[in-house]
Order: C-alpha cells, then structure tokens, then sequence
C-alpha cells in the first residue's frame, strides 16, 4: 500500500497540524494584544517584575533542546543510532531543565501571592491582574506543550532503542522533531513578550 | 476470498473477528459506517429533548419542567444537535465513506488516526453525558456565554471540555481528509476532474482545520477560569466578556459552513445523478464552495451588532454577510438550472433535496434579515432567530442528510429500501418542519424571546400549532428510519448502480470490497458525463 511510504503526505498532515498548534496559540495573543492595548501601563509595570535571567536560561536552554533534536534527526539519516538515543535523551533532559526553572519561577511568584485568582491580584489593578492572567496561561499552556513534546520524544526513543525507529523509517521521529520545534518557536515569542519588550 | 468480497464480509484488521473487527478497524468504510452508528444515537437523544421542550413550550406556565429543567434541556439538546450531529455529521458517515473512493483511493491517508478520531468523538459523547449527573446539568445554551458560564455552578467545565475533545475529532479528520485529497487522488484525476460532493468536504476541512482551533482555546480559557478565576473574561477583574463573544463566534459562524457546505455537497451529486444531465456550472459551483469557506470567515460578528461594536463594525459586518449570500445562491441556481431541461426522475433522494432547496432558501433569505443591522437589533435572541437557524440547519443540512442517506443507502448495504415509505417520511416530516418553524418567525417578530420555558398567554396558539407541527415532524424521522431499517429484513439487492450515477463510488459493488476497487478504476474526464451512461435505466424500488 502506498500509505505508508508516502513520506512527502506524512509531513504535509503533520504541518496542517501544526497550524492547527499555532492557532491555539494564536487566540491567546490575540487577548494579549486586546489586553496590552487596553492596560499598556499596568503591562509594562508588571512585566518589570518577571525574573529576566531565568526567562533568558530557559530560552538558552529550549534552543539547545531544539538543536540537539535537530542533530538527533541527522544521525538518524546516517543510521546512528547509538548516538540518536544520546542525543534524544540530552533533548529530553534539557526539556526537564526548562520545567524546573519555570516551576521554580512559577513558585517565587505563588511565594509572592502572585498567582491566578490570588487576592492579592483581584484588589490590585486590572491590567496587572490581565498581565498575570495570560502569563500563567500561556507559559502554562507552553508547559503542557512541553510535557506532551517530552512523552513524544520519549517515545521515539523507545523505539529507535527496539529498532522500530531506524534510517529507513523515521517519519515518527522527523514529526516529533518538527513538534519540539514548534514548542521552541511558542517559547520564542512567549519570551519577548513576557520579558523584554515592556 | 476473492478481492470482490464485501468489507462487511472480509474483516479488517484481518485476524479479529466480529466487534473486535470492527472497534479496531482502519477500513474507513467501516469507520464511517462506526459514526453513522453513534450519531444517530445522538440524533435521536437531541431529537427527544427537542420534542420536550416544545411539549412544554405548548401551552404557557410550566406544564412539564421548571426553568431550571428548561435551561437544561435546550442546553443539552443544542450541544448534541450542534456538536454531536450537525458538525460531524455528514463528513464523518458520508465523507469518511466516500470521499476515497470517491477519488479512487484504497483507503484515507491517515486510517489509524482515523480511528483514533472515532474514539475521540465517542469519547467527547460520553464526558458530555458525564457532565450532565456530575455537579448539574450544564444551564448555559451551547453558546456558554461569559460571564454567566464562569459563575454558574453546574457542570459547565466538563461539558466545555467535551466540546473540547469533539473538536480535536474534528480538527483530526480535517487534516485526514485534506492530506488524502491531496496526497491520494488517483494520478489520473485533475482538480477540475473531482466530484463536488468530495470538493465541498475538502472545503469544509479546510474550514474545520482554521477556525476550531480557536475555539479549542476559547473553551480551554473558560475551563482555566472556572478552575482558577484567571479573570480573563470576567469583567469584575477587568476581563473583557466580548472578547469571548469575538472568539466564540470567530470559530462558531464558519462551523456554520462547516455544517451546510457538505450538505450542499450532497445537494450536487443528487441533482445530476436524478435529471439525468450533467450539473450546470460545474467550476462555479467549486469556486462558490471555496468562496463561501473564505468569506464565511469574515462575518463572525454579525451575532455581536447588539453587544456594543462601532457603527463602523456593524456596518462592515453586515455587508460582508450580505456577501456570503452570494455564492450560496450561485449554487441554489446551479442546483434549479441543473433540473432545466433534464430528464428527471423522481427518487427519494431527488424528493428530500427539492425540499432541501426550498428549506434552505427560506433559511438563507431569513438569514438575511438577520444580518442586515437594523431589523436585527428588534429580532436579536427572539423566536425569529431560533425559526433561522432550524431553517438553515435542519431544513438545510438535516434534509440534505437524508437525501444523501437514501441516496448512498444502496451503497452502503447493498440494498434498496421501500420507496413509498420514504416519500410518506419525507412529506410528514417536511409538512411538519413548516408547522413546526414557520410560526416562529411570528412569533419571534411579536417580540417573544428564545430560551425561556413560558410566554405570555397571547403567544399561546402559534406555540401550541408548532408542538403539533413538531410531532408531525418527528413522526417523519421515525418512519424514515423505520424504513431504512426494515430494508435488511427484505433483502432486495441495490445492484452496483441502482441510480445511474456517474462517480466511482457507482463503478464498484454495493457493498464495495476492502480494497475498494478490484479493478484499477477508470477516472471520466469530467465527472458528470451522462451521455455514456444514457443506455442505462434508473433503479426502481418496490
Ligand atoms: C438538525 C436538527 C436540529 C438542530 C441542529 C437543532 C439545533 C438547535 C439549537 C442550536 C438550538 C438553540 C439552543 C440554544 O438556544 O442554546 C435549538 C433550540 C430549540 N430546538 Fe432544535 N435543533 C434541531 C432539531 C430540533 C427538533 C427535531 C426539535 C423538536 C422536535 C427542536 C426543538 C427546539 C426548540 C423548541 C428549541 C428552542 C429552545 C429555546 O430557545 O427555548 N429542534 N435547536
Ligand atoms: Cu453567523
């Protein structure tokens, strides 16, 4: 059956549906403009409170992420396999690294009485509370995004591991790529938006 | 087995048999016949609660439930009928059916994701049933406005999450369907060489692939707010409920086209195949479809003109709705020109889509009403508007699904149903649908509102001619189906083409073999060229 070998078909799916993947995200920048239009002040006064260094090692480390998957799809072409685990396996850790900063961040924000439907939000400003709304939303939404690209990743592991996933067969795996790259590229403009330009 | 055995006879995946057969295929003929199974169990549970409400709405005060039961019920019965019916409906049976053999394909690009999109929308059915015993029923109509959505203490977050979950079934069949356009037509059929009934599922899957994702985060943000009160929609904490209002309709308006294209779809295969003659404007039927996928997009804030727009939006919203009207009635003179002249035979398949044109015209020139600024501020959430949209829905795309369900029936089961009693459900439930929906349109210029459980008593007789017009109505859907049911208790062979049908979906046997075609198919230059098939004599049922 020709299905299963059309490779070209394969990667035109998965592209819809990361369309699809950035919609969903799309909606959420669409409040964001709505918002920032609305209470730029409260914004720009907010924003100044999220902790830049560990947003800027986070998107360091997200990048790195992205690339050494990048390289893990190369090696897969040449049939390494040894090395396309190691590679998969420094991807998925580096994702981990990226959930613990933001936990850690997410805490010293909760630490602060900063989280959604705190009172400390509710009697404070309307923009500051928008602000604080969509950044636990959309990095949270981000995080869920991460977690599910970590459960992919790992399952392509799995499977290069028993042979499944090989030079000759490795739709799955280019796919997954092309999701872990999408995730980094939500995280890109998450950060600007978040961090630097208020 | 030879390689022209029935799918229902040779089981795929092959070493299963009997359910096992089938709760694991990846035969999209048996996946979409999986669907037709569960949608019409929700037809029929949305059909039932419908005829509650309008028992109740029969005669003033409460007779038969209380308010609260009340917001319930049309809450329930517009989920299902909007989520669980009319969106999946006629992709998900006929397109799944369909649409590969359709372009001479063995089978959808993606079967296994396919399957997949059974289980979620099954799964979407059962959370939504769930919503119902856990904490309330859900009381907020199928629109969850905010802020009301927010606060109220029913069980909106588990039914806004089935909602959720029915759309990734959509979205995912979307992907399947376009990529298998794409990726699978057979190497000797042109763009301009596909049927229309498959042309207007690929146009609905491209609407389905852009809009349903933002619903899919508008819905995600209510459940955040009702777990967390992230106060992003709620105006207490300086959220914006329009905002909602924006993005719900973003989605919500094109899932309009979602549920009329492919039952236009229908309409175009149906009207050929019964006149005999090759259907009228061909290539403006495809460009309307597209037209109406890309403009349709655009005019979502018309359900907004009375929440507090510019004048400016109102004016450009209504001329864009306005626009929409055009290509629909292109096709509408497609369908009636494709008659002139024809040699016409009359089928239940011709008889529910001649009601289907008148239904869907009155729907469409209603719509009209609605769309133009001024009258809509006085019609705004009354009876007229539920009058519109059972027009265009149900006398729309509900007709146009069962014209394509007798039409493909033979198909499907490889045999022919009784035709008197089709024609007796189709009149019973067309005279029924008019007594039932055209008083509302009075009604609702009287000024009664929508989604209230009582009225004052001066609304009473146009209200009590309704419930008898709906019972009439349902009387209809039950002979239909009592009908197409009893066709397995006589078998009475379809044959291959029982209509005269030119698509190669006719080419092959009824039921069609697992791998569709035991003979590479041959592919018409143009897909309603009758003049070859001219010897052949239409079917004719008992
Ligand atoms: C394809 C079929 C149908 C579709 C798509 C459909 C859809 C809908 C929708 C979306 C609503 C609005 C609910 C709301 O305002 O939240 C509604 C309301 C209603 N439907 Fe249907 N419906 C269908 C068939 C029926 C049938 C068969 C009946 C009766 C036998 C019925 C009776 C009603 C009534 C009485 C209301 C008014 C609720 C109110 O505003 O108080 N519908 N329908
Ligand atoms: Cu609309």
């Amino acid at each position: 059956m020709s299905v299963h070998t059309d490779h070209k078909g394969v990667q035109f799916g998965m592209w819809l549906f990361l369309y699809t993947e950035i919609m969903l995200f799309g909606g959420l920048f669409v409040i964001y403009a709505t918002y920032y239009y609305q209470y730029t002040n409260d914004f720009i006064a907010a924003g100044k409170e999220l902790e830049l260094v560990m947003g800027t090692v986070n998107t360091a480390v997200l990048l790195t992420s992205s690339l050494t998957a990048a390289i893990a799809i190369e090696a897969m072409r040449k049939d390494a396999r040894k090395l396309v685990i190691g590679l998969l396996g420094v991807t998925i850790l580096l994702a981990l690294t990226f959930l613990c900063i933001k936990y850690v961040e997410w805490g010293h924000k909760f630490a602060h009485e900063i989280f959604p439907g705190s009172e400390k939000l509710a009697s404070g400003p309307h923009g500051v509370t928008m602000f604080y709304g969509l950044y636990f939303t959309m990095t949270g939404l981000h995080a869920l995004h991460v977690i599910i690209g970590i459960l992919v990743l790992g399952v392509c592991l799995a499977f290069t591991a028993r042979g499944k996933i090989h030079g000759g067969r490795m739709d799955i795996l280019e796919n997954s790529g092309l999701y872990w790259h999408l995730v980094d590229i939500i995280w890109i403009f998450l950060f600007p938006l978040f961090y630097l330009i208020l | 087995m030879s390689a022209e055995t029935s799918f229902f006879n040779t089981p795929s995946p092959a070493r299963y048999k009997g359910l096992g057969a089938w709760l694991l295929t990846t035969d999209h003929k048996r996946i979409g016949l999986m669907y037709l199974v569960v949608i019409l169990f929700w037809f029929a549970i949305g059909v039932t609660a419908g005829l509650f409400m309008r028992t109740q709405l029969m005669s003033p005060g409460s007779t038969l439930m209380e308010a609260q039961t009340y917001n319930a019920f049309f809450t329930v019965h517009g989920v299902i009928m909007i989520f669980l019916f009319i969106i999946p409906g006629i992709p998900a049976i006929f397109g799944n059916f369909l649409l590969p053999i359709q372009i001479g394909a063995e089978d959808v690009f993606f079967p296994r994701l396919n399957l997949l999109s059974w289980y979620l929308y099954v799964a979407g059915g059962i959370i939504a049933i769930i919503s119902l015993f856990v904490s309330g029923a859900p009381d907020t109509g199928w629109t969850f406005y905010v802020p009301f959505s927010i606060t109220t203490k029913t069980g909106v977050s588990i039914t806004v999450f089935a909602v959720f979950v029915l759309g990734m079934s959509s979205m995912l069949t979307g992907i399947n369907f376009i990529t298998t356009v794409h990726r699978l037509r057979h190497r000797d059929m042109g763009w301009m060489q596909i049927p229309l009934f498959t042309w207007s599922v690929y146009g609905t899957a491209w609407v389905q692939l852009l809009a349903t994702p933002v619903i899919a985060v508008t819905l995600l943000v209510v459940i955040f707010e009702r777990l967390f009160g992230v106060g992003l929609f709620d105006p207490a904490k300086g959220g914006d409920p329009i905002l909602f209002q924006h993005l719900f309709w973003m989605y919500s308006h094109p899932a309009v086209y979602i549920m009329i294209l492919p039952g236009m779809g229908i309409i175009s295969e149906v009207f050929p195949v019964f006149s005999r003659k090759s259907v009228f404007g061909y290539k403006s039927i495809v460009a309307a479809t597209m037209a109406i996928a890309v403009v349709g997009s655009f005019v979502w804030a018309h359900h907004m003109f009375v929440s507090g727009m510019s004048d400016t939006a109102v004016l450009v919203f209504s001329f864009l709705t306005f626009a929409v009207a055009v290509p629909s009635a292109v096709k509408v003179f497609n369908w009636v020109s494709t008659m002139y002249r024809g040699s016409i035979h009359v089928g239940p398949p011709f008889l529910f889509a001649m009601v289907f044109i008148f239904l869907f015209t009155v729907g469409g020139l209603t719509g009209l009403v609605q769309g133009a600024a001024g009258p809509n501020v006085h019609i705004h959430d009354t009876h007229w508007v539920v009058g519109h949209f059972h027009f265009v829905m149900f006398g729309g795309t509900g007709f146009a699904f069962f014209a394509g369900l007798h039409f493909w029936w033979p198909k499907f089961f490889g045999r022919m149903y009784n035709f008197r009693r089709a024609y007796a459900g189709a009149v019973l439930m067309a005279a029924g649908f008019i007594m039932h929906y055209l008083p509302m349109f009075i009604l609702g210029l009287k000024g009664m509102p929508r989604r209230y459980y009582t009225y004052l008593p001066e609304f009473g007789p146009l209200n009590f001619i309704a419930g008898i017009g709906a019972y009439i109505m349902v009387a209809g859907i039950v002979l239909t189906f009592v009908n197409l049911l009893l066709s397995f208790r006589k078998a009475e062979p379809a044959g291959p083409d029982p209509w005269g049908g030119t698509t190669l979906e006719w080419t092959v046997p009824s039921p069609p073999p697992v791998q569709n075609f035991a003979v590479e198919p041959v592919v018409l230059p143009f897909p309603y060229d009758f003049t070859a098939k001219e010897k052949m004599k239409p079917g004719s049922g008992t």
